[in-house]
């Protein structure tokens, strides 16, 4: 254990020993020894001053860091809905058969464990999962026999085939965004020739607003970061993608780092920052090196560091802080909690973090493509984003689509093109349902898919799964249900309590055993989890539940017991503790219990 | 004192200083907006969402409002009281509360604002986890059944005590707290009777020992009157404390 301290040493001294660092060391110690040993808990508290309880509590808030010690190949499978779709849970059976482990439990040699984690943003490649941080896409039996096969042999990662790691970007339409890149520098240089009110003008007149999805204007948003007197101003950059089904981001940073790099120093010129941070989902891990590298590249070019492009005063540096597997850190205010190294927990707002964002200071949060399109409005102009996509939402938006389709990937469209038109140039045909934006999104039947695609209409983030004919909408609604349970931060009561009631409703509609009143209770729970809770992830959770109770009633009242009451519980599994205590498994230690489905089928018919 | 600014709370005139939220306001008019995780000596909260009000048909926590002028203000109409309600119901299949076995029971601030919000069941499927008792400190006992998640006795620990002996960890449903101790144990911390942190719990989970129903049932805190006239828990403590109750 001596190595660890040595470890722990190493970081404090290279990486920082402040109070907001606790995140970053951690995700590097799990990183290197599969689990935070409690004498590195113990190092961590004395160095940082904190006690060791606010440690293990951030440990316990974030799913990819353990308090005990997990394989040596510690694998996740991704449990999105298109995973599910693309047969992930038969592979995770058949890998978990093969190597002789239970789900979630390292095997008892220490070898491997396998588990499952939410969306992990390779769904047009799926099913996916995550060896140690690191992406296996395309995944099939032959795969997982393969992978099985160089586990036993302890073969190190560095020797797997490299085609198992490949991620395609996979982009099938590219317009304005994603047709070329600018050149490096280009936007800094806009900055500097005119000066930063006419950039700030520019960007305003250009009409960009938010890409994460609630679409608030870019320019406003910097403008209150200026324009609040402080010491210091930051610059973040929301890479924290997980929205199940949205993937865009990891095409960005994969391909466009450049550009999103150069709206963030844009950011910083106007807003006065010298300081920026890309906060960087830890399913995204993998990119982590080119990313840092794409940074050195730019330090070398002097686009970031002190003076850049030679002007005077202008410094400015980004760094990178990951995640570690907590969806509410994509809320603004979690995610600046999280990269002062605590729990993801979402800020009480007033204050907002355009004025009281990160250490208190007036900060600029933006989404990766929103920085990636103000970088190319600074060169091109706003009239030339201004003359695409609707008056209420200039430019384009880069969808990631996934699910039933012939052609999933990255298609980037002008604001306003129909849910019909995506649906057809992604070859998706029989088609139920969209779910446009997300597990938080709208469930869309085809009477709207003349809806089109925009922040006055359908607004999305990016994710649009496709859903044909022959799948069971309800395996969706009980996916999204089970995700939110798992991500709510547990702060506020709705979200934390409401949440897992509504979870138990929709397990208790699938098992065939929800009666009308059930579903009236999902409405009420669902409203009042909309109407009171503490943040965005309370509000939107019950949505796929409400919007299919509305959109898609069959799917529930076709599964509905036949009876006006129906206890939540199961009789005979209730009895199962005392038929272990007693050894007892006799049919008389049993209570039948008819599945109540067909009952309800034979009525309907 | 309040710069003549005022706003209405179910049409009544409230006046307010610049900086007060709703509910600091309400408290100070002597009107009662009902809440759990709010205590006016710590900063606002908004977790518990009990105070939950409706300003233009938005549904926010008072705690957390800040006042506005001409502010229109929904307390008490039907909307609100249910969805009250069903909070405090949804706290109560979260743990595991048995009021008529609870010590607190009589001077429970769960209890009394369930019945202020005509709370007749827990309406709710129960979740009965699996929670602990801790009785290894001299003086104060700990039931993590009854343990709301309002974060006082953190709040009062860390700003009050400087003491920092409580802790939240988990999350979701999962999340539960924590003792700051090298044992995880009540009895190894700092923690100490007359703490701030052992006054401020509203409900039964952090209990002095040696005084069990030394106050009778009948004559207990919100026996009498309901908490709108009675007010918090903390608050009587307070005036025990400073021994002009």
């Amino acid at each position: 254990m001596k190595n660890i301290e040595s470890f722990i040493t190493g970081l404090l001294t290279s990486a920082g020993d402040m109070p907001e660092h606790l995140l970053q060391h951690l995700c590097a110690i799990q990183q290197r020894y599969s689990y935070i040993p409690g004498n590195a808990v113990e190092l961590l508290a004395n160095s940082l001053n904190m006690p060791a309880v606010q440690i293990y509590g951030v440990i316990d808030f974030y799913t990819f860091l353990h308090r005990e010690a997990r394989g040596d190949f510690d694998i996740l499978f991704s449990d999105s809905i298109t995973d599910r779709m693309l047969g992930s849970q038969s592979l995770l059976d058949s890998l978990c058969k093969i190597l002789g482990v239970e789900p979630g439990l390292p095997r008892a040699d220490g070898r491997v464990t396998v588990d499952v984690t939410s969306c992990t943003g390779i769904c047009d490649q799926g099913p996916a999962m995550l060896v140690n941080g690191m992406v296996v896409s395309a995944l099939n039996e032959e795969r997982i026999t393969k992978i099985a096969e160089l586990i036993e042999t302890g073969t190190p990662l560095s020797d797997w085939p490299q085609s198992f790691f490949i991620v395609e970007d996979n982009i099938k339409r590219s317009d304005i965004l994603l047709n070329d890149k600018i050149i490096n520098g280009s936007a800094i240089d806009s900055l500097i020739k005119n000066d930063s009110d006419t950039l700030l003008t520019m960007i305003e007149q250009s009409g960009l607003r938010g890409r994460g999805g609630a679409g608030f204007k870019t320019a406003m948003k910097w403008r209150f970061c200026r324009d609040t007197d402080a010491d210091e101003h930051y610059v973040v950059c929301n890479a924290d993608e997980g929205e199940p089904g949205t993937f865009k981001d990891r095409v960005l940073l994969n391909s466009f780092a450049d550009n999103v790099f150069e709206g963030m120093t844009l950011c910083a010129g106007i807003i006065g920052a010298k300081k920026g941070y890309l906060y960087l989902r830890g399913e995204y891990r993998y990119l982590l090196d080119a990313l840092d590298k794409t940074l050195q590249k730019r330090r070398d070019a002097n686009l970031l560091g002190n003076n850049i492009c030679g002007q005077k005063d202008f410094d400015f540096d980004i760094e990178i802080h990951l995640g570690a597997g907590a969806y509410i850190c994509g809320e603004e205010s979690a995610l600046i909690e999280s990269l002062e190294g605590k729990r993801g927990i979402p800020r009480k707002r007033p204050p907002f973090p355009v004025t009281n964002g990160y250490r208190q200071q007036p900060t600029v949060v933006n989404n990766v493509e929103t920085f990636a399109a103000a970088a190319k409005i600074a060169v091109f102009g706003a009239d030339w984003y201004r003359s695409i996509g609707t008056s209420e939402s200039a430019g384009t938006k880069l969808l990631s689509i996934s699910g039933d389709c012939a052609r999933p990937g990255i298609y980037e469209y002008p604001f306003g093109v129909s849910i019909k038109q995506v649906l057809e140039d992604c070859g998706a045909e029989d088609v139920q349902a969209a779910q446009v934006a997300g597990a938080a999104g709208s469930t869309v039947p085809p009477q709207e898919f003349d809806r089109n695609i925009a922040f006055e209409d359908v607004s999305t983030g990016g994710s649009f799964m496709v859903f044909n004919q022959q799948r069971d909408l309800l395996d969706m609604v009980q996916n999204f249900t089970h995700f939110f349970c798992h991500e709510s931060c547990g702060f506020c009561t709705p979200c934390r309590v409401g949440g897992s009631l509504m979870k138990n409703l929709v397990d208790k509609v699938i098992v065939g055993h929800a009666t009308r009143n059930d579903l009236k209770e999902m409405e009420n729970i669902g409203l009042v989890m909309q109407q009171s809770s503490h943040c965005g992830l309370g509000v939107t959770a019950p949505k796929p539940v409400l919007d299919t109770l509305e959109k898609f009633p069959d799917i529930y009242t076709k599964r509905l017991a036949n009876r006006g009451f129906e206890p939540a519980f199961d009789l005979d599994a209730a009895l199962e503790e005392s038929r272990q205590i007693t050894g007892r498994d006799d049919p008389e230690a049993h209570i039948e219990y008819e599945p109540l489905l067909n009952a309800a089928e034979q009525d309907e018919s | 004192m309040s710069n003549g600014k005022t706003f209405k709370l179910d049409g009544k005139n409230i006046a307010f200083q610049d900086g007060d939220t709703v509910m600091d306001a309400a408290l100070r008019a002597g009107e009662y907006i009902p809440h759990l995780c709010h205590n006016p000596e710590f900063t606002p909260h908004g977790s518990c969402r009990v105070c939950v009000v409706a300003v233009n048909g938005r549904h926010m926590s008072a705690c957390t409002l800040p006042a506005a002028e001409n502010m229109e203000v929904d307390n008490c109409s039907e909307v609100i009281m249910d969805q009250r309600r069903n909070l405090l119901q949804m706290l109560f299949v979260e743990g595991n509360h048995v009021c008529p076995g609870c010590e607190k029971s009589g001077a429970c601030q769960l209890q009394a604002v369930a019945y202020y919000t005509r709370m007749l069941s827990p309406h709710y499927t129960h979740f009965f986890p699996r929670r602990t008792m801790d009785a290894s400190h001299p003086d104060i006992a700990i039931d993590f059944n009854r343990c709301i998640l309002c974060e006082l006795c953190v709040r009062a620990s860390r700003e009050v005590d400087n003491k920092n002996i409580f802790s939240i960890t988990g999350r979701g449903l999962n999340s539960y707290l924590v003792i700051n101790s090298a044992s995880g144990k009540l009895g190894d911390s700092e923690l100490s009777a007359s703490d701030k942190a052992v006054s401020v719990c509203p409900v039964g989970a952090i209990l002095p020992k040696h005084v069990g129903y030394d106050q009778p049932i009948g004559e207990r805190l919100y026996d009498n009157k309901p908490i709108s006239v009675v007010g918090d828990v903390a608050n009587a403590n307070n005036r025990q404390d400073n021994g002009n109750d």
